[in-house]
This record gives structure tokens, sequence and C-alpha cells, in this order.
């Protein structure tokens, strides 16, 4: 691909996708284009995932064929709100010199995939009415919204504030200002405020399940490689650690996924 | 049309602990049993090669659907229930085994003063010293009589213990020696010592060793593995029903297992005052059956036991107004009310907290029951001071954050790391009372999905709730800071009951007692109304003690299990209720 267009970055935090910088390259964008480098995020991040972005995106041949075919969206419908997930669980979780952030860690198709399993569909809740939003979360989930709707309605609204307030796609504009938006909903500030959900209970929703991918076993399509584990130096499952139970010198072994731990038999 | 099924010697609803014991009881002696569980008939295979904290430490895999079926909860008696929802707010066993399958193992007999509150209490501080506000009540039954049943129960259980220093000497000793100690629980231990308490290796329901129990059924040595509190385990290492009791009953020809049988009645004849049996639907087909029985044992969660004796119009329905009525009076609980800390965060220590085993710990017994004088204290009772190593996942591990750090972004991140495996938790294990206002009933909106109402619960604290939280953290703190943590967080006190119901310590609802006015169950747990129906489980306790309920509900069931053999061959009431003089 060409670089001719990417501009300088502005920080050194690696935030953006290679894809982001083919949608500029085919879609104007009025907002300032935060900084990446592009080395490392090919490597770490979707390879799979090289589809344009909106009307006239590049024509480019995706490098597809490399990735992980199950990097793909199966939830999400709209790009706007897959580029939004990405650039919000960066915020949550971003890359710096301790090691990868959610983009590269896979989150962004993590909560895809929980959104688009039992989880997401509330398939384990009580759901039946009378609702009443406005009581969560001191009742816990109260929302008549399924966690997948939440995940929508929640992801529209950011990108709505970025347009409105700074003038650019969530995904595009600064990092101060993207955090800046994401500190609304935490708070559940009026400028936030949605039918259906608490901004405060999206947040900690989109917060947590972030989390969660960032640490849960690679079976489920984050914590890829297990860099989430190697960060945090956790070794994953095993028969036991009687061996080490008693050890006072921290014990460092490479991990070990579910897959491993099973046998991987096919 | 319900078929109607041959009548059977003994019904028993629900397969966890309570359960499980008297179905084994039961089949041991000969009686013609039915044990009747609502989930599915898993095994030990089903754990083999699932470690997978997403799955069952976030998404509670092995937790009850609450789709067909939850509570509703609320505070304030003029206020709205509401349900909760998710699992993530209310965690309750399912499947065979029950709740025992996913508990974690820790094991306190609860104490002489316990069974006793309200007699010793007032003999040492007066009758002033119980708040207008609290029922405090005794449980018609004494420490020395519960002994044996706790035996009985830890042998068969295999428990790995040491003797508490504090604790009544124990007649046998435990059958197991206790878990390894890790450094954690050891700079725990020393932290004590210094400070003149007397700490030990807390008892715990997980193997130290290979054990072969009274009934046969062989135990292996626990791994250390960490998938343990709200896993099941894979590797029979952890005292639970489906190591133990469950097939033991099921060695017996006159016992049969029926899973997925969702029991909705206790069948009651009004004029005979006795059960008749239950119905229930086959969950796999949607057909109803009546399972007529000699005998009928309740031994469902608290919450089940509470909701079927009101959807059964079995016994009188407390109500808070005129504070009169028996059944959902007393119900309690250790929810966030309970377990209060302090988390110690250490610069230059790392610990291997990835291992663990459930009820891996070090705990201290000075401050709990009345080992201590409350003269001058504002609250009954105590609890223990605990250091847990239950071995801790990834995810978990990503919440060691100091108080003002936010909880997302850079410094979120670079924080969480680096204290993964260098911060402790210890808390304080507190009893909780009852209070007058606190209470179950069946709720006006919310359904299941055969159209029955949900159990609702009116839960708020009452006088002394909070005042013995804060004195734990204070002891919790003052541990801490002699451990040399370098940091250290203090959990916030709540204002409030949140609505959490995790950690599956809801009790009472059905008590036992020795006045049928102010208990539910005789301390055999047999319904002072209703001679041939039991009511077994953590459904008994009128208040909850100071520690884990889990070994006083496994005591309790052997002594069920005596008084339903004395029923079947007397057919009587088998306790002479006392007039009330004690609870005024």
């Amino acid at each position: 691909m060409s670089n001719d267009e990417k501009r300088p970055p502005e920080n050194n935090e690696k935030q953006f996708s290679r894809r982001d910088f083919l949608k500029t390259t085919g879609v104007a964008t009025g907002g300032i284009l935060a900084g990446s480098l592009l080395g490392g995020v090919v490597t770490h991040f979707g390879d799979a995932n090289q589809e344009p972005h909106g009307e006239g995106g590049t024509t480019e041949t995706p490098e597809s064929t490399k990735g992980n075919l199950t990097d793909a969206r199966v939830f999400f419908s709209r790009n706007s709100d897959f580029d939004t997930l990405a650039a919000a669980a960066e915020r949550i979780f971003p890359e710096d010199d301790l090691g990868p952030g959610a983009i590269s860690l896979g989150v962004p198709y993590f909560i895809d995939k929980q959104c688009h399993s039992w989880w997401g569909f509330n398939g384990k809740n009580y759901t039946d009415g009378p609702h009443d939003f406005e009581k969560t979360p001191k009742f816990g989930i109260q929302e008549k919204l399924n966690r997948g709707e939440i995940f929508k309605l929640g992801l529209n609204k950011i990108n709505e504030i970025a347009n409105d307030e700074f003038d650019g796609n969530f995904w595009e504009i600064d990092t101060k200002d993207q955090d800046e938006i994401l500190k609304k909903f935490e708070a559940n500030d009026e400028s936030a405020k949605m039918n259906g959900v608490r901004a405060d209970v999206f947040f900690q929703l989109l917060r947590d399940t972030t989390i969660w991918g960032v640490y849960a076993d690679p079976a489920y399509g984050g914590n890829r490689n297990m860099e989430g584990w190697k960060m945090m130096g956790y070794p994953g499952p095993r028969m036991g650690w009687e061996g080490i139970i008693e050890e006072s010198d921290f014990h460092e072994e490479e991990p070990q996924g579910l897959r491993t731990y099973q046998g991987g038999k096919m | 049309m319900a078929k109607k099924l041959d009548k059977v010697d003994v019904v028993v609803v629900g397969m966890g602990w309570a359960g499980g014991i008297v179905a084994a009881e039961m089949a041991k002696a000969g009686k013609k049993t039915v044990g009747l569980e609502k989930g599915e008939h898993i095994k030990r295979e089903d754990y083999i090669g699932v470690k997978d904290e997403l799955r069952f430490d976030n998404q509670f895999q092995i937790m009850q659907e609450l789709k067909k079926d939850t509570v509703t909860s609320r505070n304030e008696l003029d206020e709205t229930a509401l349900p909760i929802r998710t699992r993530k707010k209310m965690q309750i066993g399912a499947n065979l085994g029950g709740a025992s399958v996913h508990w974690a193992g820790a094991t306190y007999r609860y104490w002489p003063y316990e069974f006793e509150i309200r007699s010793k209490t007032i003999e040492r501080y007066g009758e002033d010293k119980i708040p207008e506000d609290m029922n405090l009540q005794d449980w018609g039954i004494t420490y020395e009589e519960m002994e044996p049943y706790y035996e009985k129960w830890e042998y068969t259980a295999g428990i790995s213990g040491e003797q508490d220093p504090n604790a009544p000497k124990r007649n046998k000793p435990w059958p197991n020696p206790p878990l390894k100690e890790s450094p954690s629980l050891k700079l725990f231990k020393d932290a004590c010592k210094e400070l003149g308490h007397k700490p030990f290796q807390v008892a715990a329901g997980n193997m130290s060793q290979n054990y072969e129990n009274p009934d046969g059924e062989k135990l292996n040595a626990c791994m250390y593995c960490s998938f343990c509190t709200r896993h099941g385990c894979d590797f029979s290492a952890k005292s639970d029903p489906l190591a133990t009791v469950i097939p033991t009953a099921l060695k017996h020809d006159n016992f049969e297992l029926r899973t997925r049988a969702n029991v909705r009645r206790v069948l009651y004849d009004k004029d005979t005052k006795k059960a008749t049996g239950v119905l229930y639907v086959d969950e796999n087909t949607g057909e109803e059956y009546e399972q007529p029985a000699e005998v009928v044992v309740l031994a469902a969660f608290a919450f089940t036991n509470n909701r079927l004796l009101m959807l059964s119009e079995i016994g009188e329905q407390y109500d808070p107004e005129t504070r009169k009525g028996i059944i959902g009076r007393n119900f309690n609980g250790q929810y966030n009310n309970a377990f209060a800390g302090v988390k110690g965060f250490f610069d230059n220590k790392k610990f291997n907290l990835y291992a663990g085993a459930g009820a891996m710990g070090a705990a201290i017994t000075d401050f709990a029951a009345d080992n201590f004088d409350h003269t001058d204290l504002d609250f009954i009772g105590g609890g223990a001071i605990e250091l847990r190593q239950y071995g801790f996942a990834a995810i978990s591990s990503s919440n060691n954050i100091k108080e003002g750090t936010p909880s997302w972004g850079a410094d979120y991140k670079k924080e969480s790391l680096n204290y993964a495996y260098r911060a402790l938790q210890i808390w304080y294990t507190n009893n909780t009372m009852s209070y007058w206002h606190n209470y179950t009933d069946l709720d006006p909106t919310y359904k299941d999905e055969y159209g029955d109402p949900l159990l609702r619960v009116t839960y708020k604290f009452g006088s002394g709730t909070k005042e013995i939280m804060e004195f734990g953290v204070e002891k919790c703190r003052e541990i801490m800071e002699k451990m040399g943590a370098d940091y250290i967080k203090e959990d916030s006190i709540p204002e409030e009951f949140d609505h959490e119901f995790s950690g599956g310590h809801y009790s009472g609802g059905v008590v036992m007692g020795d006045d049928p006015e102010t208990s539910a169950v005789n301390n055999y747990l047999q319904m002072w109304d209703v001679d041939n129906l039991f009511v077994v489980g953590g459904s008994a306790f009128p208040q909850f003690g100071g520690h884990h309920p889990t070994p006083t509900i496994g005591a309790l069931s052997y002594r069920a299990s005596e008084g339903i053999e004395k029923y079947l061959k007397d057919k009587k009431q088998l306790v002479k209720a006392k007039t009330k003089t004690t609870n005024a």
C-alpha cells in the first residue's frame, strides 16, 4: 500500500490498525488523524480485516489471505460501530511500552463474538417485564435491551458525540478527545444520555468486556498469542501447581492455553 | 393431568449436600427413596479440560439460569421489588450436587455461643444488649448436641484441617492434615502471632492427601490448580456430593435419582395435616408427575425451600406489619454486609497467586463469636479474619489498583500489571443477624416460566450491621500493617444492601428453634405443623453464624436424617415444643 498520504504521527501510541490508513486513502475526513506507527500494528493486528471502510474505499488487495480467518465481524453490521468499538477498547487498554493494547490483542473481535453468543443475547437472564433501566445499576441489569443491543446503541452514541463535538469520527479524533468522550459515559453525563440504557452502565459493560478480551483464554478470540497473559505473568491452566505452591520465589512459566491443556486433538 | 407414580418412603427435593446426605442415609437404611433434582445429571467428567476463567468465573456457567426463575429484591417494605436478572448479581448452584459443587471448601463449625446466642448474650451482657429491631434467637440445639453430626459430615467430606486454638477441643482429629502453607499464608500467620492472635490453617474441603471416606468413596489429593471456587473439581479432590454422598446413595437399589425433575408443589392434605407427596415437571418433556411419599424432604437451596412452602400454602406466611407468621421470617445471609477487609499492596514481594485451592487459607478466630468482650461494642458476635489463596486467573488478577487510580487507560494498565501478583486481601467473615423487617414472600408482579410468582426478598441493614464491618476492617488493617504492606486499601462500608446475591450465603426463612411461635421446624428440621415434612438446609438458620455455612448445613442434614428415620418408625412429632418464654 501507499503511505504517501499518511500524516506524521502526533504521538507514539499505536492506536490504529492498518485498515485505518487504508480508509484515509479513500475517505476524506475532517478530523485530526491521531498518529500511529504502521509497523507492529501489522504484525499484531488483523491482517484479515482489510475491507474498505464506507463508500469509496480502497481497491487495494487486502492481505486477508494471510490472517486469522476467524477475525471477521459476525455481529456488528456497521463498520462505524466496529471502528468505534476498536478505538474505544484501545483507550481502555492502550498499547504502550508494557505491551500490546486491545486492538493488537484482538479484543474488538472478541467482543463481536461475545455479542453474537447467548451472553450478548441475554440468553440466561431473566427477561420478563416490566423493565426500568434507570434502576440499573442499583438492582443489576434492568434494561429491556440485551447486551449486544446496548453495545450498538452506546457505540453509536459515542460516535455521534465525536462528530457533533469534535468534528470527526471517534476513531479519527485525537486520543485526548476520545478519552473526554469516554469519561462522559463513565460519569453518566447528561450529554451521553440514551434511551434505554444509562451511559455509565454501557461504559462499565464496554470496560469489563474489554478487560475480558485482554485476559480470557485465546479460545474466545482475544488475548492474542496469550500476549495479555505474558504481560501479566499468568501461565494459564495446568493440571496443578502442587510443586510450586510453597515456593517463595515467583515462578515464571511460558503460558499455555486451553487448547494445549485439552490436548488440541483436532 | 399429572401422572401419579407409586408411593415411596421418602422423596427428597434437591440433590446438593443437604439432599444428598439425606438420600445416602435413607438409601443405607433401606428406605425406598426418590431424589428429585431440577438440574442436569452432571459428573466429574464435565469438569475435565475446562479450566476456563471466563466461562465459570465471569459468565457463571454452572450457576442456575435465570431465564425461568429468579428472585425479586427490595430494601423497604413500601418499595417495588425488581427481579435480579443476571448471574453476576445472582449465583445459585444448579445441577446435581447443587451449590456444593462450586463451593470453595472453607470449613468451620459454628460456636457454642452461636447456637445459644440469645441466651448467652443475655447471660453475659443483659437483655439490653439486644437491639429492638433484631430477632435474635437460639437454634433449639446446642453445640454439644451438634458435635457428633459435625464430625460425621467432616469424615464423609474428608476435611483437611488442624485444631483452631480458640475452638472447643475436637472429639476426633480432622480426618486429613491441613493443606500446604504458601508464603502468603505464612506472612499472615507471622503477623497475627506478633499481634498476639492465634492463627491456624483454615480447614478445607480440598483433600491434602488421598482419602477414603466411611462410605467407601475415594477422593484424591488436591493439585492446587486454582480452578476451584465457582468451578467443579475435575479430580474428585474437592469434598462435594458428586464425589461422596450421591455415589453412595446410587449404590443402593432402593434409591432412585431423577434429574431435570422440577418440583412445583408439595402436595398437602389440610385435614390430616400431612404432606402426601410432590408435584414435579419433567423438564425434558414438560410432563407432570405426582410422586406420593410417606415423608417429604425439602432440601433445596434456601430460596426454593421458602418458595415451595409458600406456593404450597403450608405454614403461615410472615407479615412484617403485624410481625405474625413464620414462613419467610428471619431471612438472613452474608451479602455486602460481610467479608469487608483490606487489600495490601507489596512493592517488593511477588506471590504465586495464580496457584491455590478454594479453601487454602489461614485464619484467626480471636474476633469470632463471643471470643472477645463486647461490653463496649455496639454489635453482637463476630467472625474469622482470613487470608485465602484461592488461586486467581488473569481477569481477576487485573483488579489490583490503588484508591483513586482510574479503572481504565494507561495508568490502569501499568498499575494493574505491576500489582497482579503483589496484592493480598484479608477479610472479616462476620455473622449477620435477622431483623423484623427482613423476610421473604411471593412477588406480586414477576412470575416464573409456569406463571408462579417469584420469591421476593425484602432486606436492609439493621442495628450493628455497619458497626461490625467497621470493626472488622480496622482489625484487618492492623494485621495488614504488620504484614508489611506498602499501601493498604480499605473496603468501603456499604450504605445499604445492594441486591447482589453472590457468594451463596443466604439462609433462613424456615428457621429452627424450640418454640413454634418463632420457628418453623424443630431441631430435627421437622415442621412443627406438618409431622412428615422436613425442611433441610440453610433455610433453617435463625441468623447467620460468623463463618461459611456449609459444614453446619451438612451436620444438620445428618441430624435431620436421624429424625426422618425416627419419624418413619414412630410417625409422630419428635420434639415437645417449648412455650414462648425466652424470646420475649
